[in-house]
């Protein structure tokens, strides 16, 4: 069984981080951080972040990249904003109000300690973009504009107009390429890695294959940082980049790591509906729209093929502002989604399919002119009118929820360490604190924050305890069983047989994790899923066809490799959603929820993050427990009302 | 900008599409037929379809590089009828659809073409050359930890706004591959400006911008020629005025870094 300690700090709990840093973290001194290498998979907001930063402390670092350049990483498509506790706005905002929306929007699954330590750093995160150069929106007085996120009542989110995943991840990549330009950082991009390498019980080595020429290679370090995203593509049609994906994050599952909390995805409320079977990502409409928009659906079932234009305001329910109306259209994600999908199962979802609701900016346009509007959403809108062929300044927007977040992710300890010493999870790669539902413009912040300032500080207390120079050799028998290990799935995934390409087994996965592992599970859906998922799985080994070969570029191969992990990580999510007898943010068991359908939670039996261990093929992981303490916020029923 | 509408209905084509083995062998045109496809889907969905019944039939799929398919990643990089990005401005490959096309049209499908962007396979094309000229002086030298308060320097919301027009471009290429010089001055010009409109950009606003120029120019990207294919083929619509700005940036730089006096001493911090 592995060991979980959390390893937060004792002390009241707005002192902890500020003291531990000062009392309890080891240093590296400056001669010896040139003697440590670290490896740094993933160039995202979290990974360029933290390479950057390491390499400027003095570290050797190798950054590894899937993408042709670190500057396409996913975080690049995050639209609506960063949410800081600057409180410049002066409209009561405060760290302790961060921390705390953040622990409610969570629905109290999150550990106070990291949250709070997040909190606290998010203004330190604004300041450093700023001075890289990211134009943020501004008033006309020079100063920082701000504007609101779900879950919030105050105005606490910068942004840089639809892009500012954009405009972090080109502040962050600029400061790797700074360092890249010193070769302080190597970067290695097109390169994927395969496995993870533990020598002596220690995370010490990575194996990749370059997607470019398919040459496998081993990389040793003496400490691991996987940045590498969440594992939404799970769900095959997702907010995610087509290639997203949970292979590095599983190796490690499979080498030991604990898995914390799989189940917890986020299902975001304002997506572009599904138009057809070829469809192969979702859109995301950002929720900044909520701000100035207005969901509604008709309250007729009658009249919900008609034009909505023709339809009475008396005649239309604005559902969210109606059942909360003390946050209204900026009710949570996981909230507001719900709520979407009763008014559908109600029979008063609206568009061809009936699974639609409107998102309506016909009082914005009034109260702010058709320009205002454009100032503030203009190229979402434009994204609408390309994807939909409609323009949603004369009509309202089709939105529907669509997969977008994964909340779970590798368990890590109050330094960002997994259950294996020298393995680090930044970013949504790890568990640690959106509990089990994330709030609109954390995901940002949360990235930053463990790449700038969180990672600097903790890894040098796991690197103080390993010899300068102790670092082992590649030509070990750990690495060779380790890159036997890819080769070994190549060649069986080369060598199939079979007549389906891969995209039709990710497809049948992916409605199997929607019907059963979505918005809503049931015990008899997720033992169900837990049927079909292994039959799928043992047919894609049999029935998979994946043309070309390994020693080249090929992207068939890149995918099924991916979709292979998909499998056995979508079988321990339903798992996970079954053991967890309650409902909790992201997480809603139809069999616990209240008369008026809000979730209930079981704080007795389930107040704790469920880390779960791998054993082996075929055998039952096990499922760790790590309880959540709650020493400042009491745990109560979370309302929006 | 929004593109004009074609088809409504289902409609048939043709797609003409580079195959190229590897970088060193020779590529060429192959006809593949994408029947009765729905006009909301994309032009990548398209080649989805068309891979999938290739992969059926044991053949080697088309390779086109693509991933957050919204337009901003930057890494789809097709050449449609001629054009980088396909028929209509101010949208990436990925953002092209099937109703932009006509029924029983032949779409011709190339990789970006340019001398430093050399094709790995099919439809993909090396693009690293653009991370060089980052490194070369696409940043602010600020290291983590150490800024000023953000709200301490204001910033003239003209200059913040004019700055994110600039750093709005996704570093995709198409620029490059609608010149025909194979120019990249609209790429280097939107880093420039971004930072030479900015307080922060100050203290390396001449180095900055001659060692990334002096990177392109060793890279082997050619001279602006002021044709503005750039800016008409550019997903993000960014100006030439700024590819005007950076020779203004250039040549006051040369100036000044020819003129201004320097410290000639070699005495060590310690």
């Amino acid at each position: 069984m592995a060991k979980l300690e959390s390893k937060v700090p004792s002390g009241p709990l707005a002192d902890k981080w500020r003291k531990y840093k000062a009392e309890s973290l080891k240093l590296v001194n400056p001669a010896n951080k040139r003697k440590y290498e670290v490896i740094v998979v993933g160039a995202g907001l979290a990974g360029s972040s933290a390479a950057a930063t390491l390499a400027e402390l003095g570290y050797k670092v190798k950054c590894f990249v899937i993408h042709d350049s670190p500057r396409r990483a996913h975080s690049i498509a995050a639209q609506g904003g960063i949410n800081a506790a600057k409180n410049y706005q002066n409209d009561g905002d405060s760290v302790y109000r961060l921390f705390y929306d953040t622990i409610k929007g969570g629905d109290y699954r999150a550990r106070e300690a990291n949250v709070h330590r997040l909190a606290e750093v998010s203004v330190n995160i604004i300041d450093q973009c700023v001075a890289q150069g990211v134009p943020f929106a501004r008033e006309y007085g020079g100063l920082l504009a701000n504007r609101s996120f779900g879950g919030a009542q105050v105005s606490r989110t910068f942004y840089a107009r639809g892009q500012t995943g954009q405009q972090l991840l080109l502040g962050a990549y600029s400061a790797l390429m700074k360092m890249a330009g010193q070769d302080a950082v190597q970067v290695f991009s097109n390169e994927e890695m395969s496995d993870l390498v533990i020598v002596d019980g220690q995370a010490k080595g990575i194996i990749t294959r370059n997607l470019n020429t398919g040459e496998i290679r081993r990389w040793a370090a003496d400490a691991v940082i996987l940045a590498t995203g969440g594992y939404g593509n799970v769900f095959n049609l997702s907010t995610y980049a087509r290639q997203s994906n949970a292979t590095a994050i599983w190796r490690a599952y499979k080498r030991g790591a604990c898995f914390g909390n799989p189940c917890y995805t986020q299902i975001h409320p304002t997506c572009i509906p599904v138009s057809g079977d070829y469809q192969s990502k979702l859109t995301l409409m950002s929720e900044s729209l909520r701000n100035d928009g207005r969901i509604w659906v008709p309250k007729k079932k009658e009249d919900c093929k008609k034009d909505p234009a023709s339809i009475p305001e008396e005649d239309r329910d604005y559902y969210l502002e109606r059942i909360y109306p003390s946050f209204g259209n900026l009710a949570p994600r996981d909230v507001s989604s719900r709520a979407a999908m009763r008014m559908c199962d109600e029979g008063r979802g609206i568009g061809e399919t009936g699974l639609g609701v409107y998102l309506d900016f016909s009082d914005a346009i009034k109260r702010l002119t058709e320009d205002g509007v454009r100032e503030r959403y203009g190229n979402l809108f434009d994204i609408y009118h390309e994807i939909t062929n409609e323009n949603a300044y004369k009509t309202p927007m089709r939105i529907f929820p669509a997969v977008h977040y994964t909340m779970g992710g590798l368990w890590v300890d109050y330094n960002l360490m997994s259950n294996i010493p020298g393995l680090f999870v930044l970013g949504e790669a790890n568990f640690s604190d959106h509990g089990a539902n994330r709030l609109g413009a954390s995901a940002l912040m949360q990235g930053l924050a463990d790449g700038y300032f969180v990672i600097p500080y903790t890894i040098g207390d796991y690197l103080a305890t390993q010899k300068p120079g102790s670092r082992p050799s590649a030509d070990r028998a750990e690495f060779k069983q380790a890159e036997d290990n890819v080769r070994g799935v190549i060649k069986r995934l080369l060598s199939s047989t079979g007549k389906e390409p891969v995209s039709h087994f990710h497809k049948r996965l992916g409605q199997i994790m929607w019907k059963n592992c979505g918005m809503a599970r049931t015990k008899e859906g997720l033992e169900q899923a837990l049927k079909e998922i292994p039959a799928l799985r043992e047919e894609y080994w049999k029935n998979v066809r994946v043309p070309g070969s390994a020693d080249t570029l090929n992207q068939s191969l890149e995918r099924a490799f991916r979709v292979a992990d998909f499998f056995e990580l979508g079988e321990l999510m339903c798992l996970d959603a079954l053991t967890r007898e309650e409902s909790c943010g992201g997480h809603f068991r139809e069999e616990y929820q209240y008369p008026d359908g809000e979730c209930k939670r079981d704080d007795e039996k389930f107040g704790h993050v469920a880390a779960w261990e791998f054993q082996g093929d075929g055998k039952a992981p096990l499922r760790n427990v790590e309880p959540l303490n709650y020493e400042t916020v009491k745990m109560s029923v979370r309302s929006y009302k | 900008m929004v593109a004009e509408t074609n088809s409504t209905k289902n409609i048939s084509v043709t797609l003409r599409v580079w195959r190229q083995a590897g970088p060193t062998q020779p590529g060429k045109f192959v006809d593949y037929p994408a029947k009765n496809m729905n006009p909301n889907m994309s032009l990548l969905e398209m080649l989805d379809v068309v891979n999938d019944e290739l992969t059926k039939q044991g053949q080697e799929p088309i390779a086109f590089a693509h991933d957050c398919r919204e337009g901003i990643c930057g890494t789809c990089s097709l050449v449609i009828n001629g054009k980088p990005h396909g028929p209509h401005r101010g949208v990436a490959s990925c953002q092209t659809y099937t109703r932009s096309f006509k029924d029983g049209e032949t779409i011709t499908i190339e990789p970006f073409r340019a001398h430093p962007f050399p094709v790995i396979k099919d439809l993909i094309t090396d693009r690293s050359a653009f991370d060089k000229i980052q490194q070369a002086g696409g940043f602010v030298s600020v290291r983590t930890g150490s800024p000023c308060d953000a709200n301490a320097l204001p910033i003239p919301k003209d200059s913040a706004d004019l700055a994110m027009d600039a750093a709005s471009c996704i570093g995709c290429g198409a620029c490059v591959a609608a010149c025909k010089n194979a120019s990249a001055m609209l790429f280097v010009a939107a880093k420039v400006s971004q930072f030479a409109l900015l307080p922060q950009g100050q203290p390396e606003r001449e180095r900055r911008v001659l060692s990334m120029v002096k990177t392109m120019d060793d890279l082997g990207f050619g001279n602006c020629t002021n044709q503005y294919e750039c800016s008409a083929a550019c997903p993000k619509t960014i100006s030439h005025d700024f590819i005007a700005r950076m020779n203004r940036e250039y040549l006051r730089a040369s100036v000044l870094e020819a003129f201004r006096p320097k410290s000639t001493s070699t005495a060590g911090g310690a």
